[in-house]
């Protein structure tokens, strides 16, 4: 049997330290890494308890933003009234997600870290450089319908799943880390996650043993926020390609935007094109579709999922007119 | 008490968890553990299988490879039907599909077998395996006949001619893809030695047919086998016959003489139970333009496994739906090295109606006549390719109930031209027919002498509710309350049927207890009738009336209890029968189906082409309902299947490795509530007379018959884009989107 040793640290800093140990690996709500321990694709000998870590609170801080703990419950930072009224781009991105059980077990930090639903990641009789470095990328040839439009590589055309990391990134969102040395360092989201290059194995800039432990979400931008996820069935799916957007219009003009894509990279794609495209521009159509002319300019698709990048067009246009209209 | 909305008699022991299913029973005390390894190619041989670690990894008690197991019993062609027959396996190093057992580990835990599992190491020789259907499309022959007894081809008339000349012809090819009965509860078996007997328990549909083929697999004795399956939670067809995981149970518990389970993983159900083919289907319609059809053609090729043949009876929906003086049906199968093709629920109606319905509202479409006044103009006197009259039709009546309480007259007549907010909005429907099977059924019935009854069968309940309803017949049978009847199914030395499948059980079944409760009747009121010390002697039997534990003529009653307590203190006890269908005159001289009509509104989401169910309303026909309770859960789960097959369901074929890609539950979709907001079925009351004495026929599969066109005609009506390619994903619909300019 793949025996493995369990502990559950009392705070963080023990909680590093037992990371430390060689094979160790966080577990949380464990939605996502139990199921990859049964398919053999995880194997920690080391299991790191860290979901009763009193990281479940969500904090106003005085610039007027918000620190949620990163044990907080995906179910709870979605009900969260402040959260729901100050940011609620990531409301809606997180009850987007997943299942209602799933959002009670599942972490904010977990989330960040769920890996991809590539399906040759899940065959571990398919060649895969994320699961096994080296061994051959199998959907690049393969079946591909769910993979990336933007920013994949000649190694790896997974996606990155989350809805709540589109939002944050949206929302410019800085992950807090602290380091098994006990140091404590904050990364823009943006910075966390990597392109897949050639280490799609690798896929934030965390440390061995460093571990998050908490999502500042600065004051929010001003403007309307809206997630729009499109998917195969109305629940319980992750995304083809989802929108996050927040729009702020003056009249008719659009003073400014953010726009991030989700089911369409490796990570969570902002894309500062089509802000560029939309900031000082009249809120039209024509606009819009400029917009994602933008952020779509380097699209490639793989064969199965070349319907990605109108798809990814037509949302996000979509979803800028009705964040302008009611903005 | 038959018609009436009895709760399940099971449902209090589900509900709690007391229903005990087969990989959960424990009689046989601390049970060994099996896990089995699939090949990691699609086709090739093993060149290599090295089982030393795993035979010495902590807990093991056994690795089976082709190389130890014990020579096992043929598959037979001559037994008329496949879930009867041998189902050898690790008989050779040749690998046939992706995922075909090479090795079974057994250990004292599942975590041991499992972690063994992982450690026999295989090298395989891979060979040029044929896996792209569309590639081989062309190479397809004709198989002996289709599944089911179905001709491979008919015609009648003269098609070509007819249809050449018709004013207006549609001929479109529609394709359907490979699809996977996933019931909740896995395929799994608990193996028990007791000297050279061996107990099975099982989770299968055919008690019967899970006794023979263990038997003539493993070589033993039928008599020596008892199958135990009081419980199956869920069938669709893929548990008619036992599959791998049972055999090798078998043979690892006699060689091991120890209880030995083995279950299924949810991925390995997606390569060892068989799966629905896909399909290429070619419809012709041919019509005048008063919109009456003059010819029909459906010429359907498959894909089929190359040594064990199965070929779903996709065209032979065809043959009894719409009256047309010229008709072809054909079905040809191309061999590919992927798993075998098996009953699917509904197989032939659920993929031929995809393409037949979506054909005749292309028909309707090009004529601009309603889609259901298009059928009624077409519905035939008679069988159109028989020739026969039907027993029981009500195609017509379920299609205008239906559109009078669907509001089928807000349907936009012009397509893409109904929107909501960013909804496109649309309606579609679609007829629904299925051939009534009858199988063979034994069923005892015996009457305590304390005055209640047990019903004795093989008969399995697959959650379809067969205890319940065999309760009702059984009660009114006997003139009993149904608190005094209990039904025990499910175990082999019971009489014997045909199980539970082909919407046949419920028929069947019913059918062979109310002759045995007729018999047990006749029985009893002979002694009564001749016992001087009855209140009944001397009066006429036919007179009887058995209610309410009493049997009563004309002024005169005795209670049951008496009865037997003077006449019968063992109790007593009779046999009634159904036959095969073969053997009983009606099924050659009537066409006996059931019917029905589907409707349904979607919303297509302008910008996206996400497409949602809003709404849907099938009505249907089915002779008389036993209960109206189990019938319309049996009704809405077919038709939620038909929303699945529409948008979501399709095993995807790795073209390189022959492997489904998706093989899990969260790739490979089905509806999740929030995809199903408001479905209803209705059914019309109905008695069929040539059916069965019950005047009832099968509505399992009912449901799903036509539902699935239904969905595909209203997202037609929504956007105008017509996809002939199930399931219709979004980004077939896309590019045929409206542009956004606002």
């Amino acid at each position: 049997m793949r025996s493995f040793t369990y502990e559950r640290p009392a705070d963080a800093r023990a909680a590093v330290a037992a990371a430390s140990r060689s094979g160790a690996k966080f577990i949380s709500g464990g939605t996502n890494l139990l199921d990859l321990m049964k398919l053999d694709i995880e194997h920690p000998s080391h299991l790191v308890d860290i979901s009763r870590l009193a990281l479940r609170d969500i904090d106003e801080l005085p610039d007027g933003g918000l620190r949620i703990g990163a044990q907080a419950a995906n179910s709870d930072v979605a009900a969260d009234a402040r959260v729901r009224t100050r940011y609620p781009v990531l409301s809606q991105a997180l009850v987007s997600g997943a299942s209602g059980q799933l959002r009670n077990k599942a972490s904010t930090g977990g989330n960040l870290l769920q890996r991809t639903r590539c399906p040759y990641f899940y065959d571990t009789a398919a060649g895969c450089n994320k699961r096994d470095p080296g061994s051959g990328c199998s959907a690049i040839d393969g079946s591909n319908r769910i993979h990336a439009i933007l920013g994949a590589s000649d190694a790896c055309i997974a996606t990155h799943p989350s809805d709540m990391a589109v939002a944050m990134t949206v929302l410019d969102a800085q992950i807090e880390l602290l380091d098994a040395d006990e140091s404590v360092r904050r990364v823009a989201i943006t910075d966390f996650y990597r392109l897949p290059g050639d280490t799609p194995h690798l896929e934030t800039v965390l440390r061995p043993a460093e571990m998050i432990t908490s999502v500042v979400l600065p004051p929010p931008p001003p403007g309307r926020q809206l997630y729009r996820k499109v998917r195969d069935r109305a629940s319980y799916e992750f995304a083809l390609v989802s929108v996050a957007a927040v729009v702020s219009a003056d009249q008719a003009t659009i003073a400014q935007a953010r726009v991030a894509f989700g089911g369409v990279a490796h990570k969570p794609w902002r894309s500062v094109e089509a802000e560029a495209a939309l900031t000082g521009r009249p809120a039209t159509m024509a606009t819009y579709r400029a917009a994602a002319d933008a952020a779509m300019r380097d699209a490639v698709g793989q064969g199965h999922n070349d319907f990605k990048i109108e798809l990814a067009r037509r949302t996000l246009c979509r979803t800028l007119a009705q964040a302008a209209q009611s903005s | 008490m038959i018609g009436q909305p009895l709760d399940r008699i099971d449902g209090p022991l589900k509900v709690t968890g007391q229903a005990i299913y087969a990989y959960e029973h424990w009689e046989p005390g601390q049970p060994l553990y099996g896990v089995i390894v699939g090949a990691t190619v699609g086709k090739g041989r093993i060149t290599r299988i090295d089982t030393d670690s795993a035979e010495h990894a902590p807990g093991v008690r056994m690795v089976m490879t082709h190389r130890n197991a014990p020579e096992q019993g043929a598959r037979d062609e001559s037994v008329p039907m496949e879930y009867w027959r041998a189902q050898p396996v690790l008989t050779s190093p040749d690998i046939h599909y992706h995922g075909e057992p090479v090795a079974l580990v057994v250990a004292e835990t599942l975590e041991q077998a499992r972690a063994a599992a992982a450690l026999v190491h295989v090298e395989y020789a891979a060979g040029r395996g044929r896996f792209d259907f569309a590639a081989y499309e062309d190479e397809a022959y004709a198989p002996k006949e289709a599944n089911g007894g179905f001709p491979t081809d008919t015609e009648v008339g003269d098609f070509d001619t007819g249809f050449s000349t018709a004013d207006v012809r549609i001929d479109q090819r529609y394709t359907t893809p490979y699809e996977l009965s996933m019931p909740m509860e896995l395929h799994a078996c608990l193996v028990q030695p007791r000297g050279e007997d061996l107990i099975v328990y099982v989770s299968c549909q055919i008690v019967d047919a899970a006794l023979a083929s263990i038997a003539s697999t493993l070589r033993i004795d039928p008599a020596r086998i008892y199958i135990i399956t009081p419980f199956v939670g869920g069938g669709f067809g893929s548990k008619l016959g036992i599959h791998a995981e049972t055999i090798l149970a078998a043979i690892a518990a006699r060689a091991l003489r120890e209880p030995v389970k083995v279950a299924l993983t949810r991925q390995q159900i997606f390569q060892l139970v068989g799966m629905r083919p896909t399909s290429s289907q070619r419809v012709r319609l041919g019509a005048g333009r008063d919109g009456r059809l003059v010819a029909v053609a459906h010429d359907v090729t498959m894909a089929t496994n190359p040594d064990i043949e199965f070929a779903e009876q996709t065209a032979a929906t065809t043959r009894s739906l719409y009256a047309a003086p010229h008709r072809l049906t054909t079905h040809r199968l191309t061999p590919l090295d992927l798993p075998r093709g098996a009953d699917v629920r509904a197989p032939g109606e659920a993929p031929g109606l995809l393409a037949v319905e979506s054909a005749m509202d292309e028909l309707a479409d090009a004529l601009g006549i309603d889609p259901v006044e298009l059928r009624i103009r077409n519905e035939p006197a008679v069988d159109p390719e028989s020739g026969v009259p039907f027993s029981d039709r009500h195609l017509v009546e379920c299609l205008r109930e239906g559109a009078r309480r669907f509001g089928w007259e807000h349907r936009p007549t012009t397509p893409a031209s109904m929107r909501e907010g960013r909804w496109l909005v649309g309606y579609g429907m679609a007829a629904a027919i299925r051939k009534h099977f009858q199988g063979q059924a034994t069923v005892r019935v015996r009457l305590e002498a304390d005055g209640t009854a047990v019903v004795q069968t093989d008969m399995t309940d697959i959650g379809t509710g067969t205890y319940t309803i065999l309760t009702q017949v059984a009660a009114d049978g006997l003139g009993l309350p149904p608190e005094r009847v209990r039904i025990e199914l499910g175990r082999s030395e019971l009489p014997t049927s045909w199980g539970s499948g082909g919407s046949w059980g419920a028929a069947n079944s019913s059918t062979a207890t109310h002759r045995a409760c007729v018999a047990v009747r006749e029985k009893l009121l002979v002694t009564a009738c001749g016992d001087t010390g009855s209140p009944l002697h001397g009066l006429d039997p036919a007179e009887a009336v058995f209610a309410e534990g009493s049997v009563r003529i004309g002024g005169a009653d005795e209670a049951l209890s008496e009865i037997l307590a003077r006449n019968h203190p063992d109790g007593v006890q009779a046999e009634g029968e159904t036959r095969f269908m073969g053997d009983d005159p009606n099924y050659a001289a009537y066409s006996i189906h059931t019917y029905g009509a589907h409707f349904a509104e979607v919303g297509v989401d302008a910008d996206t082409a996400e497409i949602r169910l809003r709404r849907m309303l099938g009505v249907f026909s089915v002779g008389r309902v036993l209960n109206p309770k189990t019938t319309r859960s049996q009704l809405i789960g077919g038709m939620i299947w038909g929303v699945g097959a529409a948008l979501q369901e399709e095993a995807v074929v790795d073209l390189r490795s022959g492997a489904f890609v998706n093989r899990d539950l969260a790739q490979y979709l089905m509806p999740v509530h929030a995809d199903i907001p408001d479905v209803d079925a209705v059914v019309l009351d109905g008695y069929d007379d040539k059916a069965n004495v019950l005047g009832m026929k099968g509505v399992g599969e009912l449901g799903i018959c036509g539902a699935g066109p239904a969905i595909a005609n209203a997202v037609f009506n929504a956007t105008g884009v017509r996809v002939r390619d199930f399931p219709i994903t979004l980004e077939k619909v896309l590019p045929g989107l409206p542009l956004m300019d606002t």
